[in-house]
């Protein structure tokens, strides 16, 4: 008998047919490949809008006011081109005695750098006043309209384009106007506040996984703390803050503001409210998301690799140590650079635990009062005026670039152990 | 350099004790929970020779293999009962660790499966770990060479060992194993997942290594237990059916249940 024949035969036989349905298969899948490409554009679309908003308030044209026309002090306004005496004689001709005195006091105008002068001739002799700001969309593609409404409302004004983020506003602090607003010490704040959440949360982290993967027997106590540990990654940040302010602000306070070390670095009293407590508040909320990562981690380590350890007569902390913990490294590393870049944008257990919203120097030590980025955003965005906004949206951009770059490290930095685990 | 005379009983055992079985087993039984996979197997193994266990898909003989050098305990809910000796020491004792018997009993898996380390690396690493303070040079070639794997690698002995082919890989592994000098390897169908060539390249490598020690070896492959194999046992279901030399057992099966399965009529 044929093959044709026999699976007829089968058929005929009533043990069931095939019908031809080959075309209505493909097309369920057509249909749900469709459903999933939209979820993906409708993901961009939304992360386009948030840039583009982002990016719409960081740029734009500035209409500004002065006092004294710099084209009255260098040829074509531009300040840049005059000398060192020039400048300091901008000074003397344009500022009142009683001020150039106490200018002198702090230090000779002879004596002091150019950038100084620079900043002086502008602040005090120019006097920059944003009126009005407008958005890149607006300066872009409705310049018209800017200018008939800067004709009629600020005929005097200067109209500029402005980049809200620049070099200065990296380089300044804390300002009551926005235009000499900078987001240093919130940076500085935030590198070390990271640095100790990093510090305390990746060793510790990591420590408690490997107890918990590869030496905790499986009870009904381990299997209680493992199920916490999830549940704790899923807490509210801002519950982490009243632990934090519980905990290290209040109950700790001699050490987290230094004065248990005879350290009390600052004079107008931080109190407990320090960068300490502030990184070892986001250390607690970090920890169990990379204990969790770190155990996933472990578990993904193959059985055979371990065995093959044991099997020339490795003890337990050798495997762990020479044989888990490399296979496990990369994997650990991008979980925890993902649970830190998270942290790095939190803003609610920061204000719990008492960041300062108006900070105008650098902190000096971890003992001293702090802010960070997001507090900073979250503060200039609760403002009322314009400008306020825009410098939010700089400082935005600036968060967003660190997190970026702190991703793009870790990635490096998994390749790298990747590669090096491939072909070492 | 000055050796200390051993005190732990195991040591002792291991540096004194005589027996005429290279490894022994008496009412051994390893149970996963509530089911027993081997049950009650008494046996002794013959030293230098390549003993082989067959049998079908899982009637315990990998289980089996690795209750002789206390793998199993790695595995939770495995327990295991009865004795196994080795020097007449009881290898399951609760004073004895069992870091210490897989020095002595290697191992070779199914899947080779070296170190992501340096061909150099691999066979050195078990060595160090335990102690070695010899040349480490004469002992990474001399391993190699056991294996017979010293001419294809002497030129990449810094490469990653997983550059190398699965054959090789296989190789490594056995060159790793006898680097800490154990007396008995255990492989667990170790050339299950290698293409014809290599796998007769390891089964003339057994040939060679029964000098120095005793092999036990778990196939599924009955062609392979006839050719390698001094004495072969067959395990059905957990039980220990037949246990005879290799020769005897292939062409004179006592048990009806062996007659059938290497005749292929089940498993």
């Amino acid at each position: 008998m044929s093959a044709a024949k026999s699976r007829a035969a089968t058929g005929a036989r009533g043990e069931g047919s095939f019908l031809p349905n080959l075309g209505k298969r493909q097309a369920s899948g057509r249909r749900w490949a469709a459903a999933f490409a939209a979820a993906t554009i409708a993901a961009v679309l939304v992360l386009g809008a948030l840039v583009a908003s982002i990016v719409n308030d960081a740029f734009g044209l500035v209409a500004m006011e002065f006092t004294v026309d710099p084209a009255t002090l260098a040829p074509g306004g531009d300040i840049e081109k005059l000398s060192d005496a020039e400048l300091v004689a901008a000074l003397e001709d344009n500022l009142k005695s009683r001020r150039l005195r106490s200018l002198g006091n702090e230090k000779p105008l002879a004596e002091r750098e150019r950038a100084d002068l620079l900043a002086l001739v502008e602040d005090e002799v120019i006097g920059w006043e944003v009126v009005e700001t407008f958005s890149l969309a607006e300066s872009l593609f409705g310049r018209a309209g800017v200018d008939a409404f800067m004709a009629a409302e600020h005929p005097e004004a200067k109209l500029v384009f402005r980049s809200w983020v620049n070099a200065r506003f990296l380089a300044a602090s804390q300002s009551a106007t926005a235009i000499d607003a900078g987001v240093r010490s919130a940076l500085i704040g935030t590198l070390m506040t990271i640095l100790i959440t990093v510090a305390t949360a990746f060793p510790i982290g990591i420590a408690a996984a490997i107890w918990l993967e590869e030496y905790a027997k499986d009870d009904k106590w381990n299997r209680f703390i493992r199920v916490n540990i999830y549940n704790l990654a899923g807490v509210p940040s801002i519950i982490y803050g009243m632990l934090g302010l519980a905990i290290f602000v209040r109950a700790l306070e001699p050490v987290t503001s230094g004065a248990a070390f005879g350290a009390a670095a600052d004079p107008t009293g931080a109190n407990g409210r320090t960068i300490l407590s502030a990184g070892l508040t986001l250390a607690l909320l970090v920890l169990p998301v990379i204990i969790i990562n770190a155990q996933e981690a472990f578990r993904a380590v193959p059985r055979t690799l371990r065995e093959s350890g044991y099997a020339v007569g490795a003890t337990k902390w050798q495997v762990v140590w020479h044989h888990v913990l490399p296979a496990a490294f990369d994997r650990v590393l991008t979980g925890t650079i993902v649970a830190v870049s998270r942290a790095i944008g939190e803003t609610a257990p920061l204000v719990v635990v008492g960041a300062s919203t108006f900070l105008t120097q650098d902190p000096t030590s971890v003992f001293s009062k702090f802010t960070t980025l997001p507090i900073q955003i979250y503060q200039w965005t609760a403002r009322p005026q314009e400008d306020f906004h825009n410098i939010a949206a700089a400082a935005i951009l600036v968060l967003l670039v660190l997190m970026l770059s702190l991703n793009a490290f870790a990635i490096i930095l998994r390749n790298r152990l990747r590669a090096k685990k491939r072909f070492a | 350099m000055k050796r200390e005379r051993a005190t732990d009983p195991f040591d002792l055992a291991v540096e004194t004790g005589e027996t005429s079985w290279a490894l022994e087993t008496k009412g051994m039984c390893v149970d996963y929970g509530a089911f027993r996979a081997v049950k009650d197997l008494t046996m002794g193994f013959e030293k230098r020779q390549v003993t082989a266990i067959i049998g079908p898909s899982g009637c315990g003989k990998s289980t089996a293999l690795r209750a002789f050098n206390r793998m199993n305990d790695l595995i939770p809910g495995c327990r295991t009962e009865g004795q196994v000796l080795f020097h007449g020491a009881d290898v399951y004792a609760p004073e004895v660790d069992p870091v210490k018997v897989r020095r002595w009993i290697g191992m070779v898996f199914q899947k080779p499966n070296p170190f992501p380390k340096s061909v150099r690396e691999n066979i050195l690493w078990g060595a160090r770990i335990n102690g070695y303070s010899g040349d480490e040079e004469e002992l990474v070639e001399g391993s190699l060479r056991q294996a017979a794997l010293w001419d294809e690698v002497k030129d990449k002995l810094d490469k990653s060992a997983l550059a190398l082919s699965g054959g090789q890989q296989q190789r490594l592994c056995i060159a790793r194993a006898v680097a800490v000098k154990p007396e008995i390897l255990l492989m667990d169908e170790p050339t299950s997942a290698l293409d014809p060539i290599s796998t007769s390249r390891i089964e003339d490598l057994l040939e060679e290594l029964k000098a120095r020690y005793t092999i036990i070896i778990v196939t599924h492959n009955m062609q392979q237990a006839a050719r390698v194999s001094d004495r072969t046992a067959f395990m059905l279901l957990g039980d220990l059916v037949e246990y005879a030399p290799t020769k005897e057992l292939f062409l004179n099966p006592k048990d009806g249940r062996t007659e059938n399965y290497i005749s292929g009529r089940f498993g």
